[in-house]
């Protein structure tokens, strides 16, 4: 797979890792959520056959972190985003 | 009709006219008592045993596609009981004891093997803990032996002993596991279901779940609705695509996992033998070709094949520690989808809805989990206890701070 970074251009998806489903960036607050609202944010996941919006860490890159959205049935990509403007825009990381 | 090699005779001298189908095509009936939804090596072994073990007659298996069509005809075939931790080894062993008599037990050649499974070791630290895990295997029953390198090269001259990275310094050995022909699993399994009145369901895609006052009565399918008193699915690597229905979200992520076979060669490899510094394992099938993998490519997929720098890792896995299969040339190679859980383990528990069960989560190691599986999942639907080497599966196992995690690698589905 080839994952379009928005700095650098196309690059092969062996230098990045794997993080997961990009509803990861919406962390609870570890002080004042629940039990539940903790355990469903750290081991369940919607798991969709079809579009997927995950993270990727460009670690044999530039350390950036992407929110890619990919055709899980397809690997197609058709998005590619910096994951801090996408946490930006959803109100975190201010 | 038994099968055995009389029966064989006789149908040689008679024209082979004697055959009938191993298993018939019924149309659904209304109801059942239960029905299994995946009709998968799981699912018709949990039938199976149902059927066998627990005396239930009335039980129906759906089938979205034809039967043995998902990862019960696209494994690597091993089977083993070499794990660690208290949830999993007794469990494993349990299926490897189901294995050794399945054969006569449903009459039906799986071409069970137990040409013994060699763990390579390439590190001090490794043997330590390799030795750990033999002790933790022997006194769940199982069998486990460290060898040191001269016993290993009686057995496999080829291995790449003095590797500047990866020397060879020992190997933990079980010669209880080995490989089966795993399409035989399936249709034994179906077989010997169908004899005792199960129904099996094919072409018949589960589309909904029948819900009423919050009990699963049922399931809607491309045939129709059938209804059930118990539901029961058993679909690992669309787990969540079918729990979606009823309304769950799981702690799974589904991969996919690839699988190569070389070009037929004489026999060269006599059991199986796994990389202890890199993920391959290989074995040969009986047909002469390297059955070999390695790791899952490691992002969301459902897709069934993988992609090109997988390949790769596998096949250096490969040449690190044997590299005259550099002169074979591969065949085929295919993906499997996989339930891969925050732990690394599998489910096999009643869900919060009154009617409906889960068997799920088997990451890459499913298959030979095949007999023990349907065991447990049949003791659990049948006495609606888990079965005792099953009762560390349960799906609340995260909320109550106790996963099973061989690897101890956290909730990252693709580490595990």
């Amino acid at each position: 797979m080839i994952i379009d970074h928005p700095l650098l251009g196309p690059r092969d998806a062996a230098e990045f890792v794997y993080k997961g489903d990009a509803s990861l960036i919406h962390r609870p607050d570890g002080m004042t959520a629940t039990d539940d609202e903790m355990h469903d944010y750290v081991y369940l996941r919607d798991n969709p056959a079809g579009e997927h919006r995950e993270l990727w860490y460009h670690e044999q890159g530039d350390r950036s972190w992407l929110v890619v959205t990919r055709n899980t049935l397809t690997h197609e990509i058709s998005k590619v985003e910096l994951a801090r403007d996408v946490a930006r825009a959803e109100g975190r990381g201010q | 009709m038994r099968y055995s090699a009389w029966k064989i005779f006789k149908e040689g001298l008679t024209g082979n006219k004697g055959w009938t189908p191993a298993w018939r095509e019924p149309e659904p009936k209304a109801e059942y008592d239960i029905v299994i939804v995946g009709g998968g090596g799981h699912g018709l072994s949990t039938a199976y045993y149902l059927a066998k073990e627990f005396g239930e007659k009335n039980v129906a298996v759906v089938e979205k596609g034809w039967l043995g069509s998902g990862n019960i005809g696209r494994n690597t075939t091993i089977i083993r009981s070499n794990y660690l931790l208290e949830g999993n080894q007794p469990f494993y062993e349990f299926s490897l004891k189901l294995w050794e008599g399945l054969e006569q037990d449903f009459n039906y050649n799986a071409m069970v093997s137990q040409r013994g499974i060699l763990n390579l070791i390439h590190s001090d630290p490794q043997r330590d803990a390799f030795v750990r895990r033999g002790n933790a295997m022997r006194l769940s029953g199982a069998d486990a032996e460290i060898l040191g390198p001269a016993e290993i090269r009686k057995m496999c001259p080829f291995l790449d002993y003095d590797n500047a990275r990866f020397p060879i310094q020992g190997a933990i050995w079980q010669p209880r596991g080995g490989t089966v022909r795993h399409d035989a699993v399936a249709w034994g399994y179906a077989r010997g279901a169908d004899a005792r009145g199960v129904d099996i369901i094919q072409n018949c895609e589960v589309t909904g779940f029948l819900m009423e006052n919050g009990t699963c009565t049922g399931v809607e399918t491309a045939k129709g609705t059938i209804r059930a008193k118990k539901v029961a699915v058993c679909v690992a690597g669309s787990s969540s695509r079918v729990m979606e229905k009823a309304g769950m979200r799981l702690p799974i992520e589904s991969h996919v996992l690839q699988a190569f076979v070389s070009e037929g060669l004489k026999p060269v490899i006599p059991g199986v033998i796994t990389f202890g510094a890199g993920h391959f394992y290989v074995s040969q099938s009986d047909k002469g070709g390297l059955v070999f993998g390695g790791d899952i490519d490691g992002y969301n997929t459902y897709a069934q094949r993988g992609n090109l720098p997988v390949v790769e890792d596998v096949c250096e896995g490969g040449m690190a520690i044997m590299p005259m299969i550099g002169r074979a040339r591969l065949l085929r190679m295919w993906g499997g989808v996989m339930d891969m859980s925050m732990d690394g383990s599998p489910f096999i528990d009643k869900t919060h809805i009154e009617g409906l069960y889960f068997n799920g989560g088997w990451c890459y190691g499913g298959f030979k989990a095949t007999p023990a599986s349907g065991y447990c999942y049949a003791h659990l639907l049948a006495t609606d206890r888990p079965h005792d080497t099953a009762q560390h599966y349960r799906l609340d196992r995260f909320r109550r701070g106790a996963p099973i995690d061989e690897k101890g690698q956290g909730a990252q589905p693709n580490l595990h």
